[in-house]
C-alpha cells in the first residue's frame, strides 16, 4: 500500500516539464468571440424589424433600462416599447432555447459515447409533439393558452423516462438498447401524433404541422421567466458532471474501473437531457438539428473535453438560434418563417460538409 | 492488502465459466494467468475487478467483499487495462492518461495530478505523441496510452488483461519490466498472458487456468512441465532451460505428405 501512494511518484518527476498544455488559450479565444457575437446579434437583432431602430438607440434603450441615462432612446414614440415588449422577450427566448438544445445534444452525445446522437433519439421531440397535438385537437384549456407548453414539456419528459425505464435491465443500461427502445417508442408517440392530425380539423392540423416546424413567434416575457430557470438548472447540472463524461468516452466498462458510476450518471444525465429540451420545445416547438451540429463544431474546434465543449455549446447555440430567428422573422416582409425549417436547411447540408470533412481527415470521428 | 479469492464460481449469460477457484493475490508479486482459449482467463480477471460478481463463493479485496466496494473507493484499490482499447472521441494522449486520475479528483492527491501523469507516460513510452489524439494510434500505440493510464490511477492492486497482445518485443518487454517494477514497489499486478515463455521469464508466480479450474499454481520452475502443461492445452511441449531462462516449444504438427486426390498442376 504503501508504494503506491502518489507521494511515491513526485520523488522522480523532471519528465513533468514535457507535458503538452492544455487547450485553455483556444477555448478562451472561443468564449471571447462567441460572446461578443451574441453581444453584438443582440443589439442587431432588437432593430430589424419592420419597425428599424438603430443600433445605438437599442444600446441607449437597454442602458436607460438598467438605470443608467447615456445614449440615445429611440425616437419612434413605438420604438422602446416595441424592443420591450416584443423583440426582446423573442431574443432571450431564443438565446435560452439555443442554449438548452445545444448543451442537451453535447450532454447525449457525451453519455452515449456517440456522436450521433441528439435527444431526439429518446423521443423528447416526438412525445412533446404527440402532447401538444392532443391539446389542439380536443382544445384542452387546463391552464389557457399555457397548456399546450405544459402539456409538450410533460409528454417530452414522460417519454424520454419512458424509454429509459423501458430499456433497463437488471439495473444496466446497454446503449444499443436505449436506441433501439427509443426507436419503438418513437414510434408509437409518431402514430398517435399522426392519429391527432386524422381527428383534428382543417385548422388543428394547420396548429400541429406549424407546432411541429418550431417557431418563436409571440414570445413572452412569462414565457422566459418559465424557461429560464428550467434550463438554467439544466445548464448547471450539465457542468457539474463534465469532468466525469469524459471518462465515458472510455466505454461504460472502463469508465468503472477509474471510478465513475456510469449508470447514476447516465441517468442523471438523462433526466438532464429531458429536462432541457422539453423546456426549449415547450414555448418553441421543434427545432431541429441545433442540438446535434453544435456540439460538432465545437469538438472540431477545441476538442471533445466536456468542460469546454459544453458552456461552449451553450454559448454556440445561442449565437445559432438568435441569428436563425432574426432571419426568421426578417427574411420575408410580412411573414414569420418557420424556424425548424430554417435550422434543418441550413443543419442538413453543413452536417454533411462535417461528416466529410471528418471521414477525409485521420481517426475518422475525431 | 490482499485480493482473496475464496471458492470461486462464476457464470456469464447463465453459462458456467470458473468452478471453485481460490487465489490469493499479495502485495509484491507479479502473478501472470496463462491457460488455453476458452479457459476463464478474462473472466478470472472481470472478478478480481469486480465486474463479474460470483455466483458462489468470495471475492474480496481488504476483507470486503468487491460487490460492496462503492465505485469510487475501488477505483482507488484497483486498476485494469482492458483487453481492448476503445475511444468515443478523439482526445489527445495526454487527457486519455489524465482520466486515470479521475478517482483522486477532489482529494489531497489531485495536486499531483501533473508529475504522476507525466511520469507514467514517460514509462510506458507515450510522451513523445501526447499530443496525438487517440483514435489515430496503432494498436500497441493504444495499449501503452492505456498502460500509461493504469498507471496514473497509482492502484496498490493492477489488473492486466493481455497487456502485450498488440506490442512489438521491445515494447512487450519494456510494459512487462513496468510489470515486475510496480510489484517489486509493492504492488499487486495480475497479468493475463498468452506466451507461457513470456510468462515464465517475467512472472514471480505462475496460475494455470484450464476449463475453469485451477489445474497448477506456483513458481515459474514448479508449473513450467511438459507434462502439466501438454496435458493443460492438449498439446505436447517441450521445456527447455536457456541460460536460466525458461523456454516454452510446442511439438510442430508434422504435415503428413498424402498423394493429392487431383493432381497439382504445376
Amino acid at each position: 500500500m504503501t508504494a503506491t501512494l502518489p507521494g511515491h511518484a513526485s520523488a522522480v518527476a523532471e519528465p513533468v516539464a514535457a507535458l503538452p498544455r492544455r487547450r485553455a488559450a483556444r477555448a478562451t479565444a472561443l468564449f471571447v468571440v462567441l460572446g461578443v457575437a451574441l453581444a453584438a446579434l443582440t443589439i442587431y437583432a432588437g432593430g430589424r424589424g419592420q419597425l428599424a431602430i438603430p443600433a445605438n438607440e437599442v444600446w441607449g434603450s437597454i442602458l436607460h433600462r438598467v438605470g443608467l441615462d447615456w445614449g440615445t432612446m429611440p425616437t419612434h414614440p413605438q420604438g422602446d416599447n416595441t424592443l420591450w415588449q416584443v423583440r426582446f422577450p423573442r431574443i432571450a427566448l431564443a438565446i435560452i432555447v439555443g442554449a438548452a438544445l445545444s448543451t442537451a445534444g453535447a450532454l447525449m452525445q457525451g453519455i452515449f459515447g456517440n456522436p450521433l446522437a441528439e435527444p431526439s433519439v429518446v423521443g423528447v421531440s416526438t412525445g412533446a409533439a404527440f402532447a401538444a397535438a392532443i391539446v389542439i385537437v380536443f382544445q384542452i384549456q387546463l391552464v389557457g393558452s399555457w397548456t399546450t407548453a405544459l402539456f409538450a414539456f410533460v409528454g417530452g419528459l414522460v417519454t424520454t423516462l419512458l424509454v429509459y425505464a423501458l430499456s433497463r435491465a437488471e439495473g444496466r443500461t446497454e446503449v444499443v438498447t436505449l436506441v433501439l427502445t427509443g426507436i419503438a417508442v418513437n414510434a408509437i408517440a409518431s402514430a398517435g401524433l399522426a392519429l391527432m392530425i386524422f381527428l383534428g380539423d382543417t385548422q388543428a392540423r394547420e396548429q400541429i404541422v406549424f407546432w411541429q416546424l418550431g417557431s418563436l413567434n409571440g414570445s413572452r416575457w412569462e414565457h422566459v421567466g418559465v424557461v429560464a430557470p428550467l434550463v438554467l438548472v439544466g445548464l448547471a447540472g450539465s457542468m457539474l458532471m463534465s469532468r466525469r463524461l469524459d471518462v465515458l468516452a472510455l466505454g461504460d466498462r472502463a469508465a468503472r474501473h477509474v471510478g465513475i458510476d456510469v449508470e447514476r450518471l447516465r441517468l442523471v444525465a438523462i433526466v438532464l437531457v429531458a429536462l432541457l429540451t422539453a423546456a426549449a420545445v415547450s414555448f418553441a416547438g421543434i427545432i431541429a438539428f441545433v442540438g446535434l451540429v453544435v456540439p460538432h463544431l465545437i469538438r472540431m474546434l477545441v476538442g471533445p473535453g466536456h468542460r469546454v465543449l459544453v458552456p461552449a455549446s451553450a454559448l454556440a447555440g445561442s449565437v445559432l438560434l438568435l441569428g436563425a430567428d432574426l432571419i426568421a422573422r426578417t427574411a420575408v416582409t410580412g411573414a414569420d418563417l418557420p424556424i425548424g425549417m430554417l435550422t434543418s436547411l441550413v443543419g442538413g447540408p453543413f452536417f454533411f460538409w462535417l461528416l466529410r470533412r471528418t471521414r477525409t481527415s485521420a481517426g475518422g470521428w475525431a | 492488502m490482499t485480493l482473496r479469492l475464496d471458492h470461486v464460481s462464476a457464470a456469464l449469460g447463465g453459462h458456467p465459466i470458473l468452478h471453485d477457484v481460490s487465489l490469493d493475490i499479495v502485495p509484491g508479486e507479479l502473478v501472470a494467468l496463462v491457460g488455453p482459449n476458452g479457459a476463464g482467463k478474462t473472466t478470472l480477471l472481470s472478478v478480481m475487478s469486480g465486474d463479474v460478481s460470483p455466483t458462489s463463493g468470495e471475492a474480496t479485496l481488504d476483507r470486503v467483499r468487491l460487490d460492496d466496494w462503492k465505485v469510487a473507493a475501488l477505483a482507488r484499490r484497483r486498476a485494469v487495462l482492458p483487453q481492448e482499447q476503445r475511444l468515443a472521441f478523439g482526445f489527445r494522449v495526454v487527457d486519455v492518461v489524465r482520466m486515470g486520475r479521475a478517482p483522486w479528483a477532489r482529494l489531497p492527491q489531485e495536486d499531483l495530478d501533473d508529475v504522476i501523469v507525466a511520469e507514467s507516460m514517460h514509462r510506458t513510452d507515450v510522451l513523445t505523441m501526447a499530443e496525438r489524439s487517440f483514435p489515430t494510434l496503432s494498436g500497441g500505440e493504444k495499449a501503452r496510452t492505456s498502460f500509461a493510464r493504469v498507471l496514473a490511477q497509482q492502484t496498490p492492486v493492477v489488473l492486466l488483461d493481455e497487456p502485450t497482445a498488440a506490442l512489438d518485443i521491445r515494447h512487450q518487454e519494456q510494459v512487462l519490466a513496468e510489470a515486475r517494477r510496480l510489484a517489486a514497489d509493492g504492488h499487486a499486478v495480475v497479468a493475463v498472458l498468452h506466451d507461457l515463455t513470456v510468462a515464465a521469464a517475467h512472472a514471480d508466480r505462475i496460475c494455470v487456468l484450464a476449463g475453469g479450474r485451477l489445474a497448477a499454481d506456483g513458481t515459474p520452475r514448479d508449473v513450467m512441465r511438459p507434462a502439466l502443461l501438454g496435458d493443460v492445452y492438449g498439446h505436447p511441449v517441450d521445456v527447455i532451460d536457456h541460460h536460466g531462462r525458461l523456454v516454452v516449444l510446442p511439438h510442430l504438427i508434422t504435415v503428413e505428405k498424402e498423394t493429392p486426390c487431383a493432381p497439382v498442376p504445376s
